[in-house]
């Protein structure tokens, strides 16, 4: 069980969607975390890696600014195993390179644009998300 | 420097909202999905509120001649609603089904110290250049393909 969240949730969906629109403003790029970290992989040009480590490093320094407000490191729960784990993240990084964008690129800053695409492919992993989901709790009952 | 630093703290306040959200935890995301079950319906809110606040706040954007760091915004070029596209968000769902991690929440998790959004993270980067590699390879073997059928004589 997680607790429902509602305002908490809400918030931190206005600080995404706020950075999404700052980051716009500011380098002219999307906020698509998978596009951010496909651009550092070989081969791509090393003129255009600064911004991206940047933007990567603050996001990893997240949870260390959150435990100076709060007192403490976020708690997150992983209700799998590591294998699983790992073939979860080979599977993932295998359809983002044909998709092209994940929750936050499509999701996020491709429906706020309404590109067809990002409205098409989001569509398209949530469905599948939910049926991965219901089949891995409810026909095996993990 | 400063440029630098922009993009840096523009990264927190996305990581920060990220974890504010729960969108960092694998088990508030699944139940997200699991309306059959112990169905949690926060990570609507958070999609609600990044839309919102994205799609008034582009607007205003791109009425700008450009961004305050760049010569131009840089958005994708691509139109086409194909296979790639489809099959690619199909297999990025499984993926995100099965482990809860999608890039945006691990890359903030990452930073919390534990081993599980590590093992996730080299996983996904493997799976990411896997793939790459292997389009590559298939479209070079289609465009030599292609050379060899141009070389062959009129007749």
């Amino acid at each position: 069980m997680t607790e429902f969240t509602p305002l908490l949730s809400a918030l931190g969906g206005v600080m995404i969607g706020l950075a999404a629109v700052l980051l716009m403003a500011f380098n002219g790029r999307i906020a698509g975390i998978s596009g951010i970290l496909g651009g550092l992989l070989p081969p791509s040009p090393a003129s255009d890696r600064a911004w991206r480590v940047a933007f990567l490093a603050g996001m990893v320094a997240a949870p260390l600014a959150y435990a100076v407000f709060s007192g403490g490191m976020p708690e997150i729960q992983v209700p799998m195993s590591m294998p699983l784990l790992a073939v979860g993240g080979l599977i993932v990084g295998s359809g983002l390179a044909y998709s092209s964008g994940c929750t936050s690129g499509h999701g996020v800053c491709g429906i706020a644009r309404l590109s067809p695409r990002s409205i098409v492919a989001t569509l398209t992993f949530m469905a599948t998300t939910a049926v991965t989901v219901f089949i891995v709790r409810h026909v095996f009952g993990a | 420097m400063l440029r630098i630093f922009t993009v840096f703290a523009i990264g927190l306040l996305f990581g920060l909202g990220i974890i504010v959200s729960g969108m960092a935890n694998p088990a508030k995301v699944l139940n997200f999905f699991d309306v059959a079950g112990t169905w949690d319906p926060s990570l609507a809110f958070v999609m609600g509120g990044a839309l919102a606040v994205t799609a008034i706040g582009y607007r205003f954007v791109f009425r700008m001649p450009h961004p305050f760091q760049a010569n131009a915004f840089a958005l994708p070029a691509i139109k086409a609603i194909d296979l790639r596209l489809v099959g690619g968000a199909a297999v990025f769902g499984v993926g995100w089904g099965l482990s809860g991690f999608c890039p945006g929440g691990v890359i903030p998790a990452l930073g919390i110290g534990r081993t599980e959004p590590a093992i996730f993270v080299a996983a996904l980067v493997v799976g990411m250049m896997a793939a790459k590699a292997f389009d590559a390879s298939r479209s070079a073997a289609r465009h030599s393909a292609l050379e060899r059928h141009d070389a062959l004589p009129e007749n």
